[in-house]
């Protein structure tokens, strides 16, 4: 089986993040970047499968500027096999990154394509679903656990009764929950090796595909702050406060 | 102008939220609701019984994404507007269904600012981004918590369409936490738990305080990981988003992730041992102490006041 797996560089996920006071968006200059946490659950899944013997090759793909080498980078030193980036300097949305792994895909032809359920910049949860539509498959999002049977996946997600088990045959597209796994952190000489694999930079508008954004973002705001409350000293004073919240709450 | 909105559901019953997403998508012009279930007559039923819905679509079928997105599909050339809830089902079909019509969706939907301009949180909600969405369709989805509930008491016709669709993946098996606490998206008290309340045992102690209180329980995803508490508990920027009228976090830190899924609460409560913690920082009252005294001493003084819950 042959995996293919896009990920994504983002604002570090413990960074907390600024909004520019003129409202055109986050600070990302001079801030710490890295893999998006879920793309490196991704990331890990496929490696998994690799030293199972149960995929052959785990080619990684990100669409995004030149410094999302680092995070192929990251992923070739996890066990991936070879990178390709997709790159430009604009900010594309979520439609527009699906028709390009799409392209990705259908020169590719994966059995697997495995991506993060979202990225912790925009939130959107889309592109894995997109992709899916995109190349006609099946999509078994949200996963806690992935496992091969012949010709099929078994795949247990994370929905909101719960987990569910639904059977995909391949080919497929999975998107990684956090529980999938715990994502290793290569070794040094990991890290050296995934230098000497191979990496292709291709430009994203040799692909055929229209980069032009849809929407307009009119302004990028920061949320509503909270007023500073108090600390009490009992467990009787908590307990009326408690109480006179719930008071206030059959008012209304 | 009209809505077509994907109703969720479980167990065979409407899920609670859905007035308030037929709330939501009223702002937009008249709601149509599609129910795609394999028993759908209770849900149907119930969904007729919002008001602002001008009609409820009944498709009998198999509940997977590629069921309902093909269901959505074969309705979406009638509407402006296709919809469904931010839950896991809305986000597993909207996007799917919004790359086969060539549309970039807009999602997790907090504040409608006119017909085709909206507000969705980013950066786990430290950052609100407003849009203009000039395409001649829209695919959307809301966050049920965000909006007031439409009122009940309407009688809308049950439509049943002769679709058939089909799917690739296929269902095998649920595995679901059998718990009467209510709806955390919708309820009206949440106690949360973190990691610090150390292990399943500990967490029936903060759900004997939710029965004390008529509220819903969540917790952490470190408090999931360790096993503690089930995934469909998580509160935050990767489980669930509540807006309850009081929160009180437990043993919970503060991680920008978490704070993610409670920033609509209207007054966070907190008891931690740490009166540094992010967590307390922000909160409205707050205990400091060790949960395992403070937790059965609440529960003693709450049920000594005789305290009224909530509906
Ligand atoms: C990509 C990503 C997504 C994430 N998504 C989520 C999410 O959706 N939801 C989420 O919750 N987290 C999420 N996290 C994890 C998050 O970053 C934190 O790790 C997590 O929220 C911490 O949980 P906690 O507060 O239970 O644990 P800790 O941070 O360990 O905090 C424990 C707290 O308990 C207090 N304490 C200890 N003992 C006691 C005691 N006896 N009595 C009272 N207080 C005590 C401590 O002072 C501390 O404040 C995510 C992380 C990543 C990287």
């Amino acid at each position: 089986m042959k995996i293919l797996v896009a990920v994504k560089r983002v604002v570090d996920h413990n960074v907390r993040i600024r909004v520019r006071p003129d409202g055109t968006g986050v600070e990302t200059t001079g801030v710490r970047m890295s893999m998006n946490p879920f793309c490196k659950h991704a990331v890990e899944a496929a490696v998994q499968l690799a030293e199972k013997g149960q995929a052959s090759e785990v080619v990684i793909v990100s669409v995004g500027p030149k410094q999302s080498n680092d995070v192929i980078l990251t992923a070739l030193a996890m066990g991936a096999h070879r990178g390709i980036l997709v790159e430009t300097d604009a900010a594309l949305e979520t439609l527009t990154i699906a028709k390009l792994l799409a392209k990705v895909a259908d020169e590719e032809q994966p059995d697997l394509i495995l991506l993060g359920k979202q990225a912790v910049d925009d939130d959107s949860n889309h592109v894995g679903q997109m992709l899916a539509a995109l190349t006609n498959r099946p999509q078994a999002t949200f996963a806690s656990e992935i496992v091969v049977k012949g010709s099929e996946l078994e795949v247990t997600r994370e929905v909101d009764y719960g987990r569910e088990t639904i059977a995909v045959p391949l080919p497929a597209v999975v998107t990684a929950d956090l529980r999938l796994n715990t994502p290793r952190n290569a070794a040094l000489p990991m890290v050296m090796k995934a230098r000497s694999k191979p990496l292709a930079v291709r430009p994203a508008d040799t692909f055929g595909v229209d980069l032009t954004p849809r929407l307009t973002i009119e302004k990028i705001s920061p949320p509503a702050e909270r007023v500073p409350g108090k600390t009490v000293g009992s467990v009787a004073d908590l307990a009326s406060a408690i109480a006179s919240e719930v008071n206030e709450m059959e008012a209304l | 102008m009209s809505v077509l909105l994907l109703a969720d559901h479980d167990k065979g019953e409407l899920s609670p939220a859905t007035a308030r997403l037929v709330a939501a998508a009223n702002q937009l012009g008249p709601v149509d609701v599609l129910v795609v279930a394999e028993n759908p007559g209770n849900i149907a039923a119930s969904a007729a019984q919002i008001a602002g819905v001008r009609i409820v679509q009944v498709v009998k079928a198999a509940e997977t994404a590629e069921s309902i997105t093909n269901s959505l599909e074969s309705l979406a050339q009638r509407y402006q507007s296709v919809s469904a809830s931010a839950s896991s089902v809305g986000k597993d079909v909207i996007p799917r269904l919004a790359a086969k019509l060539d549309i970039q969706p807009v999602t997790d939907i907090v504040a409608i600012e006119g017909a085709n301009r909206f507000t969705r949180p980013i950066y786990a909600g430290n950052a609100l981004e407003t849009v203009t969405d000039p395409q001649p369709k829209h695919l959307l989805t809301f966050r049920a918590s965000a909006f007031r509930p439409a009122a009940s008491g309407n009688a809308a016709p049950v439509e049943n369409l002769d679709l058939s669709v089909t799917s690739a993946a296929r269902f095998l098996a649920a595995h679901r936490t059998e718990s009467d606490t209510p709806d955390l998206a919708t309820a009206q008290i949440v106690i949360g738990g973190g990691v610090s309340v150390a292990s399943a045992e500990g967490f029936q102690l903060i759900e004997k305080l939710g029965k004390t209180l008529g509220a819903a329980v969540g917790a952490t995803r470190a408090a999931v990981d360790a096993g503690y508490a089930p995934n469909d508990w998580q509160i935050g920027q990767t489980g669930k988003i509540i807006a309850p009228d009081l929160y009180i976090a437990i043993g919970i830190s503060g991680a920008l992730q978490h704070l993610a899924g409670i920033q609509g609460a209207k007054k966070i409560f907190a008891i931690n041992t740490d009166p540094e913690a992010p967590l307390v920082k922000i909160a409205d009252v707050a205990l400091i102490g060790d949960l395992f005294e403070i937790v059965p001493q609440l529960i003693a003084e709450l049920e000594k006041s005789g305290i009224r819950k909530p509906q």
